[in-house]
């Protein structure tokens, strides 16, 4: 996983709650076995007309937003699905970073495994950062992972609570796998405790 | 000191919380699809990690699977691709798969109960939101990505934050006209789809003990679509007795012990639970979805709602992105609602009960002029008992189709979709845009309103019959 770098991005405005996975990756575009070139199909449904061509009508296709590397959108982000292919669709289109006031769980947690930070935060901060945008649409923030801040082209700033481990992982891009390999032998030791106390289960 | 059965179950499975560091918890099954899998076998192979507990695993092709026709070839090659990869990465790593010959193949979160294989007190994950199904075993059972599809197969555990707990208890007497499905879709319209982010909920009350084993597997199939990392239902008698001589069942002196086990993971009288909240079963009366997400629901007596009427701006504005999306007028009667399709079955409500409610409304009925009307047995042992039972020929006479097992209709990923404007009475678990084929139109329901609804050519409130 490529570690998540401090940046200053256009920040893209979708202005809607409750963002499902259905949306941001279709289902019949989760039969490939790979796991990259989700980008393309990223919001699919809603970002192309049925001949294929862009919608003009969707907001992530506004030529303001075209090099947005930064997501602000409304509550609930990414409820329904656990499919990962919802985070690995929005990296790949380019996104490293989601702003919003909460996510799904499922979601919120994948985010984390493929370098995207999902920023929470309040009410108000979010209304305060969507509406820069409206008025000043492919205005740029900067992200600032280690001092948990956002700073945005008004000189508005926000500070973001986040899971220290969490935190760590995505600016070291670490292999969680790997990080808990290194407790092998606790695992090991779990393992022999539970085929003593609860046998059948290892049968 | 006095603990909740979460809380039972997280300090059973407790491996180590190594400092600053996530905890690791343990899992103690594992379950699989095609969908979800294959970049983590992928992953596995790149980092030259072997499975490390070949036979926590259990695994079934059910996404993409044909419902008809299944001696030809799948049509779509990527789909087809897919299987084959699953069956192929199965076959290499020593993991146990019911493909599609298989007499045992089915919908995963069907499949696993009928061979015992999950048990109360257990760890379960799946790369698949409704794994939460198997909370009605007393298992803390829920769904990952494929990230974490790796880091089970690879360690046998997941990093994990510990959820808040949520006692949802539902007290009173449900009307024979209602179901699980019923209390599942009213609980969501109570809390909403983010009510449950950050719990898991635990089910209790007298509505709830009352239910079959199928009907609190439906209730806790849909404990996700409140944003809830899990659902449990307590184990009691109901669940050992469903559990007893099954493949994967304890068997002999294994069962005393096993028994003695599960009778203890129940939360201690008194435990505490962050959130308590209390819905009357007796208010519940059979549910519609009428939008485009399932906390828009209503009873089947009432009137889609205005936007006009709502004062929050945001639940407006979602109020009338979902009536147009669903070509609703606002104030209109739910039972004016005509339909062109009717699906019965997914892992919400594919089992044998499901089926007899089904069959019982569409029995000596037909299905209306125009609508289009299937059955998907959840699994294979289902179809059998099914056909032994004579639901099939009950279909069948009625003008339905008879499939073979899959998630099918669900969420479309087979071939069965709606067409753009289709609307359909379904007794699947999300009714989002797009769900059942690009422009479909979902409404979640029982499988006897489903069925009623088949046969009236549109919603039609059962209980007056």
């Amino acid at each position: 996983m490529k570690p998540y770098t401090d940046h200053t991005s256009v920040a893209a405005l979708m202005d809607r709650s409750n963002v499902d996975t259905d949306q941001i990756i279709p289902k019949q575009f989760l039969k490939k076995v790979e796991r990259s070139g989700f980008g393309a199909h990223l919001f699919h449904d809603w970002r192309f007309n049925a001949d294929g061509s862009e919608n003009a009508e969707f907001e992530l296709n506004k030529d303001a937003f075209k090099d947005a590397r930064i997501l602000v959108a409304g509550d609930n982000f990414g409820c329904g699905s656990s499919r990962e292919h919802a985070p690995w669709a929005i990296e790949d289109y380019g996104f490293n970073t989601i702003i919003s006031t909460s996510y799904a769980d499922i979601f919120f947690n994948n985010c984390f495994k493929n370098g995207i930070l999902p920023i929470v935060v309040s009410r108000r901060d979010l209304d305060q950062l969507m509406q820069e945008i409206r008025t000043n649409e492919g205005v740029r923030f900067s992200i600032d992972l280690p001092e948990q801040t956002i700073t945005t082209a008004a000189d508005f700033v926000v500070k973001f609570d986040i899971d220290e481990f969490r935190k760590q992982n995505l600016l070291l891009g670490l292999d969680e796998i790997g990080m808990t390999l290194q407790n092998a032998d606790k695992i090991a030791s779990f393992e022999a405790r539970q085929q003593q106390t609860h046998p059948w289960l290892w049968k | 000191m006095k603990k909740t059965m979460y809380e039972k179950i997280w300090d059973d499975h407790l491996v180590h919380e190594p400092d600053g560091q996530a905890p690791i918890l343990y899992i103690d099954r594992h379950l699989l699809h095609e969908v979800t899998s294959p970049q983590a076998f992928e992953g596995l192979r790149n980092a030259g990690r072997p499975v490390r507990r070949t036979t926590a695993n259990l695994a079934t092709l059910d996404h993409c699977v044909p419902t008809k026709d299944r001696h030809l070839p799948i049509k779509d090659p990527i789909a087809r691709k897919q299987v084959e990869t699953m069956i192929r990465n199965c076959a290499d790593n020593g993991v146990q798969l019911y493909d599609m010959e298989s007499p045992n193949n089915g919908i995963i979160h069907i499949v696993v109960p009928e061979h015992g294989f999950v048990h109360p007190g257990m760890t379960v994950v799946c790369g698949d939101s409704h794994t939460a199904t198997h909370g009605a075993f007393g298992a803390l059972a829920f769904g990952i990505g494929t990230s974490e599809v790796e880091h089970v197969l690879s360690s046998q555990t997941l990093r994990q934050k510990k959820s808040r707990t949520m006692r949802v208890h539902v007290e009173g007497e449900l009307s024979e006209y209602c179901t699980a499905k019923d209390i599942a879709l009213s609980i969501i319209g109570h809390i909403g789809t983010a009510g449950g982010t950050g719990y898991v909920i635990e089910y209790t009350g007298d509505a709830i003990t009352r239910l079959s084993m199928e009907g609190r597997m439906t209730l806790c199939n849909l404990a996700i679509e409140s944003g809830a990392r899990a659902g449990l239902v307590a184990a009691d008698e109901k669940t050992f007795e469903f559990l007893k001589g099954r493949e994967f069942a304890p068997q002999g002196e294994d069962w005393d012990r096993a028994l003695a086990y599960w009778k203890s993971t129940v939360s201690d009288q008194g435990a505490e639970y962050d959130t308590e909240i209390t819905i009357d079963a007796d208010d519940i009366v059979p549910q519609v979805t009428w939008g485009t997400s399932p906390e828009q629901v209503i009873g089947v007596d009432c009137k889609v709602p205005d936007p006009q009427h709502i004062v929050d701006e945001e639940k407006k504005k979602a109020c009338a992105d979902a009536l147009d999306y669903m070509g609703l007028q606002a104030s209109a009667n739910i039972t004016d609602i005509a339909i062109d399709y009717a699906f019965v079955g997914s892992c919400t409500n594919g089992r044998i009960e499901d089926l007899r409610a089904a069959a019982k409304v569409a029995e000596g009925t037909t299905v209306a002029e125009g609508v289009t009307a299937i059955v998907v047995p959840g699994s294979y042992r289902v179809k059998q008992q099914a056909e032994e039972e004579g639901l099939d020929k009950i279909f069948l006479a009625a003008g339905w189709q008879w499939r073979e097992p899959g998630c099918s209709m669900c969420l479309a990923m087979n071939g069965d979709e709606l067409k753009p404007g289709e609307r359909c009475a379904s007794t699947s678990n999300r009714n989002f845009e797009g769900r059942q084929g690009k422009g479909g139109r979902t409404h979640l329901v029982s499988p006897a309103m489903a069925a009623a609804a088949a046969v009236a050519g549109q919603f039609v409130d059962i209980r007056q019959k």
